[in-house]
């Protein structure tokens, strides 16, 4: 099915369960331990081997020599494998790194060595006995030494041009009234999912099957093969339970690799899990950033030049952090500027996490906002409405498919209370704290990609969804179900959705928030054919058929939906894909974040009280999954401005703070009690859904927000991600 | 230019610990070299038995393992979530004798005679805990592989705020600690859930305490 025509009326519409706040279909598995993620398949392969990976202890040279005489001769021991005995390796297409270092070490805790053993404790104590003699060579790790010489990055397939123009920045913001100009840094910053990637390989002659943990199911079995050199057909990846990933399992990487060179070298399944130390430094992860913002405005407060120009670092041949990819679409102004420049550094590669650019980019940007507010002595509020756009800022001549951001900004002002904000900061005291309230704004891109789906009726009048979308915690079991339920009229409970297997028809799985509308337009596609199947099979003309309450109705005739497979199962299969309305449109969903904190006026200690996200991304599906979507970007966006960064030592070239508790992330104490507004809207330019992703929306803006409402509460002003106590105490009011 | 590691890692093992042993304790944890004398080390099996879920289970088990190992290698009771393996997220937190823990933490030679409760033994998908539902009502888990361990943390939570023992956020610490929601959040935070469901977490935990707050 084609969708190239802004959607009509259709069964959708009838919204009998979808966009009903369901429960998740999977929610009594995971709340009793029953779901089985990748380490835990014991019921398929029998008796595999534990592998234990060994890290790279130099962050870049040689491995001089490697010596696993002792380890391979250690109880238990089936094989050790490093570059000396791997085979060539390549590498896969959306990562630039390699997944086993040998001879060169790329970067630290690069996979040296995996040790494969009978038992897990076999192989980990084998893996202490891997010797492994190191030529050091000097490396860069210090993104600021690279600032001033660090070149404008060549654009990629990813993240939009690297150097915009519109009209003449420099000579407007020169000529504004009111200008600001100045720099920001977020940090690095770990996915930190809590399951570690972890895979359990088998081979069967040349075929490979992994039960692993990836989001995007063709890009894993593509790069896996690519990597090992074998064909694409003979890689079977499984995927139906994945703890987390927020990006960080896009696709194949070291435990995927070395598990299936285990179990090849043992001729047995092997499964592995990274240990988690070996994570921050091995994985992917959120480079970090150095922005300079710069915003010029007529005294009225309307933006006349915006300019932002990023820098961030990588492995050679690694991607840019599109930092400038929100300021290029959120606010009006004539005059524009971005630029993103690309350090080569030797730390772990980075990439896609949580809102890839969008994430650091309005975590500076709308600290801007904020300081320009200041400057224009106008409310924060004020200043994002007035310089709203409802086309495109760089192609007037294209529309944007649905804005309501200036609804999500009022809406949420007025449910916040912002009009209790002193706009003078430091001015609201409750005891011995101070009080402050910070806004921000929230936008992120609504990319929708080809999908496919299976779907099969029973005699039963049971429809079974199959797709190789997965659900990383995002609600895909649930929202395809409710998808697949509405087009045929029967309740959830009479379809069975399963995901994750590579097997089956291909979905842009889950990234870039384009899982959601993605899968379900798939399954739309899908179902629509099986209607028609349905239709044929019980000899209905299909121009008036209703399917509803489990049947299929005709004027007078009404017939059970399950009577259509009563001589066998019917099985149909469709993708949607889509014409140009993506480039006719601009296609992006909005928000507004508001944040109240409070901040220790003797310690500096800061609380989050209250938070409030208002977001308009298309149809909600369903509202309870799409909730909790949005308060986990919320709470992951505290994170970003209280605590997480991952220190980079330049001097031994690492991530020091490599694991959990050096590694801080938001706890329980941390995060009151989170409220979300979705927007009644529908954007017809999407799909027949007319429903746009939102997971990474609600975690944009957030960490600005919570920001300036520290600024607000104190008077000082951080622009050093995370906000931490060092960075302003000294600066505080002395104590009465 | 190039040059040796060994010397620039001997330089700093002296500069941390002074002992060429330091060695060890100065790499990144998780990354152990075998530069130091480490005998290899041989499995040594040993007896153990112990009651899981109310079923009672005698194993032969290396020294070396786990109680966490144990319940989901050997017992095959993959529940308990393995997320660090150093006690750091509480993935893998069980109830023994009545009292959480982190499994990854313990070795399973340690708990003969020990009554564990893992969250397998709770409910099952047919017959939920009242923790359980609650949880799945109000959507306090994304991914799920927190989940047994913030379930089987917050059932113990309750019996700990019942049996009187007061937390850091305890106003009073000889009057009984209330169910409230700041005494509930600093008892939940051994427990990391990177999916964000806090908010929905302490509303179902408020639920199945039947607090309001």
């Amino acid at each position: 099915m084609k969708f190239d025509t802004p959607a009509t009326p259709n069964p959708i519409d009838r919204l009998r369960v979808v966009g009903k706040p369901h429960d998740r279909v999977e929610g009594r598995l995971k709340t009793t331990g029953a779901a089985t993620y990748a380490y835990e398949h014991h019921s398929v392969p029998s008796d595999p081997a534990y592998g234990y990976v060994v890290g790279a202890a130099i962050p870049k040279g040689r491995i001089k020599s490697i010596d696993i005489a002792r380890a391979k001769a250690a109880q238990g021991v089936i094989a050790v494998i490093s570059h000396e005995n791997a085979g060539p390796l390549a590498k896969g297409e959306f990562y630039t790194q390699r997944f086993l270092a040998g001879p060169e070490v790329d970067h630290y805790h690069q996979v040296a060595a995996l040790v494969v053993a009978e038992t897990f404790e076999q192989a980990r104590s084998a893996a202490s006995l891997v010797r492994i003699d190191y030529l050091k060579s000097d490396g860069s790790f210090d993104l600021e030494a690279q600032k001033r010489t660090a070149p404008v990055a060549k654009q990629g397939p990813y993240g939009g041009p690297t150097e915009t123009a519109v009209g003449d920045f420099a000579g407007a913001f020169a000529a504004s009234a009111v200008k600001l100009d100045e720099t920001y840094t977020t940090p690095d910053q770990a996915h930190a999912m809590m399951e570690p990637h972890a895979t359990m390989a088998i081979w069967e002659g040349d075929k490979l099957t992994c039960w692993t943990s990836i989001q995007q199911m063709n890009w894993g079995t593509r790069d896996l093969a690519k990597t090992l050199g074998i064909p694409k057909e003979n890689v079977r990846l499984i995927s139906p339970y994945i703890g987390g990933g927020f990006g960080g399992k896009g696709t194949a990487q070291s435990d995927l690799v070395m598990a299936a060179l285990g179990a090849r070298a043992a001729r047995r399944p092997v499964k592995l899990a990274l240990q988690r130390p070996l994570m921050f430094n091995n994985l992917i992860h959120r480079p970090a950033t150095i922005q300079r913002i710069q915003i010029g405005a007529n005294l009225d407060g309307k933006i006349i030049a915006i300019g932002h120009e990023s820098l961030s670092g990588n492995l050679r041949g690694g991607r840019t952090e599109p930092t400038t990819l929100s300021t290029r679409a959120l606010y009006a102004g004539a005059n524009r500027m971005t630029r993103v420049r690309l350090a080569v550094l030797d730390l772990a590669e980075g990439n896609a996490m949580r809102a890839p650019g969008e994430a650091p980019g309005m975590m500076a940007l709308e600290i801007a906002m904020d300081e320009m507010a200041e400057k224009l002595e106008m409310d924060p509020v004020r200043l994002r409405i007035l310089n709203d756009t409802q086309v495109d800022p760089e192609k007037p001549e294209r529309p944007f498919s649905s804005r309501r951001f200036v609804e999500c900004l009022e809406t949420g002002a007025g449910q916040f209370g912002w009009s209790n904000r002193n706009a003078t900061p430091g001015k609201v005291r409750d005891g011995r704290w101070f009080v402050g309230m910070g806004m921000a704004a929230a936008i992120r891109g609504a990319p929708i990609s080809k999908s496919g789906a299976r779907v099969r009726l029973d005699s039963g009048g049971v429809v079974t969804v199959e797709t190789d979308m997965t659900d990383i915690g995002t609600g895909s079991y649930t929202i395809v179900a409710q998808t697949a339920a509405e087009m045929m009229g029967v309740s959830i409970d009479k379809v069975v959705a399963k995901l994750g297997d590579s097997t089956f028809p291909e979905t842009p799985g889950s990234g870039g928030q384009q899982g959601a509308p993605s899968v379900t337009a798939g399954v739309y596609a899908a179902c629509a054919k099986l209607r028609e199947a349905v239709a044929q099979k019980l000899g209905f003309n299909s121009v008036d058929l209703v399917f509803a309450d489990g049947e299929v109705r005709s004027g007078n005739r009404a017939v059970p939906l399950g009577a259509a497979a009563q001589s066998g199962d019917i099985i149909v299969e469709d993708f949607m894909e889509y014409g140009d309305l993506a480039k006719r449109f601009a296609q992006q969903t909005f928000g507004a974040h508001f944040a109240e904190v409070a901040v220790d006026s003797f310690t500096g200690e800061i609380r989050v009280r209250r938070m409030l996200a208002v977001c308009a991304a298309g149809r909600i599906l369903n509202p309870k999954t799409a909730r909790s979507q949005v308060i986990g970007g919320m709470t992951m966006g505290i994170g970003a401005a209280l605590m997480e960064e991952m220190v980079v030592d330049t001097r031994f070239g690492f991530f020091v703070n490599h694991d959990l508790a050096g590694y801080e992330v938001p706890v329980h104490a941390d995060v009151p009690h989170l409220d979300v507004i979705f927007i009644d809207e529908l954007d017809p330019t999407m799909s027949p859904l007319q429903a746009k992703g939102l997971g990474e929306l609600g975690l944009t803006g957030v960490a600005a927000a919570v920001a300036n409402a520290i600024y607000n509460a104190t008077g000082v002003r951080v622009r050093e991600y995370p906000v931490t106590l060092d960075k302003f105490l000294a600066a505080l009011p002395d104590v009465t | 230019m190039a040059n040796p590691v060994d010397s620039e890692v001997s330089r700093r093992g002296v500069l941390v610990g002074g002992t060429a042993t330091a060695m060890i304790g100065i790499l990144p944890s998780g990354q152990v070299q075998a530069q130091s004398a480490r005998s290899d080390a041989a499995r040594q099996d040993f007896g153990v038995s112990f009651e899981v879920n109310g079923k009672p289970y005698s194993l032969q088990l290396d020294t070396r393992t786990t109680l966490l190992d144990a319940l989901r290698e050997h017992i095959h009771l993959t529940g308990s979530k393995k997320g660090c393996d150093h006690g750091q997220c509480g993935a893998c937190t069980v109830i023994i004798n009545g009292v959480r823990i982190n499994s990854c933490l313990t070795l399973a030679v340690m708990h003969q005679d020990d009554r564990i409760t893992t969250i397998e033994g709770l409910g099952t998908p047919e017959q939920l805990h009242p923790m359980q539902a609650a949880f799945v009502k109000h959507d306090g888990y994304q991914c799920g592989y927190c989940t047994p361990g913030q379930i089987c943390s917050a059932v113990a939570v309750l019996d700990e705020i019942k049996a009187g023992i007061p937390s850091h956020v305890s106003a009073d610490l000889t009057s009984p600690p209330a169910l409230t929601n700041i005494e509930m959040r600093e008892r939940m935070s051994g427990n990391i859930c990177r999916c964000g469901a806090y908010s929905n977490i302490a509303e179902a935990i408020a639920e199945a305490a039947g607090s309001k707050t």
